[in-house]
């Protein structure tokens, strides 16, 4: 059998630099690359993939992807899809802030608490798609970050 | 027009994969908030090269600064084909060299060199804006 590359999710966060919610993307993308599927995840970054890094793009050509918004105009989203194909998933923070009812989360330079809980609300969904687009088991990655083995 | 002076637009790269693009990231917000908060502001990069139109509003026909972290220069570059007149760039790495005792270290939470580095390139882009206002007139 050849040695084939294994199969890892590409994430995208827009980063937006205008609302805290861009950075509570950052911040989740971030904890599901070091702590909770560190295996199986890579990081794209989304102003190479804008200005034409060709590795990133084509990375997101072949292999599936999650685009991580701060709100609903959906930059990762779009540019994934523009540039190179539909991402596989696609996770808006602002309607996940909804449904927990958070409230105010920080500045876009800082959060607050409520701000850092939500990232990792949002880390929390990407490790779940994460699973699923791997078919791996449901929660996986949570668990065994609790347990301390990443 | 309502006579009001046009911020400076700031585009930063915010480059997740390293501590330098969070170092551009954290620079722009110095700048904005804490040095030059009256004469400039922060315009996001994806909404700006995805074509949003007012980000494009912002940045057309006058001079802007990109922050980048690496030499691929992606803020820049996305000013550049936004209608930006005049694109001021101010680059991380080049920042770093001139100060090879930090050690910036995290991505979203930058260590103390990280953030030192971070004040450094946002001083640089200060004086950026104070020649643009020199030359407008208005220093």
């Amino acid at each position: 059998m050849p040695d084939l590359p294994k199969k890892k999710v590409g994430l995208i966060s827009c980063s937006g630099e205008e609302l805290p919610e861009g950075t509570v993307t950052r911040r989740a993308v971030r904890k599901v690359l070091e702590t909770l599927c560190p295996d199986d995840t890579v990081t794209l970054c989304l102003p190479l993939v804008l200005a034409g890094g060709e590795g990133e793009r084509t990375f997101a050509r072949h292999y599936p992807t999650i685009a991580v918004d701060g709100c609903e105009k959906r930059c990762a989203a779009l540019a994934t899809e523009k540039y190179s194909a539909k991402p596989a998933a696609s996770i808006v923070v602002t309607e996940i802030a909804k449904k927990c009812g958070c409230g105010a989360i920080g500045t876009a330079r800082r959060l607050n608490e409520a701000g850092l809980r939500l990232a990792d609300e949002v880390a929390g969904k990407i490790a779940e798609e994460t699973d699923r687009l791997l078919k791996k088991k449901p929660g996986r990655a949570v668990q065994e970050a609790d347990r301390g083995k990443p | 027009m309502s006579g009001s002076k046009r911020r400076i637009p700031v585009v930063a790269c915010s480059g997740i994969g390293k501590s330098l693009g969070a170092a551009a990231r954290e620079a722009a917000f110095i700048l904005t908030e804490d040095l030059r908060p009256e004469k400039t502001k922060i315009v996001a990069l994806g909404l700006l090269v995805l074509g949003d139109e007012e980000a494009r509003r912002e940045v057309a026909g006058g001079p802007a600064i990109a922050i980048d972290g690496c030499k691929l220069a992606c803020a820049a570059a996305g000013l550049g084909c936004s209608g930006a007149a005049d694109v001021c760039r101010v680059a991380v790495f080049d920042v770093l060299r001139s100060h090879r005792g930090l050690k910036p270290e995290g991505v979203c939470d930058l260590n103390e060199d990280g953030l030192k580095l971070a004040r450094a390139a946002a001083d640089e882009a200060a004086k950026i804006v104070d020649n643009i206002d020199a030359e407008d007139g208005h220093a």
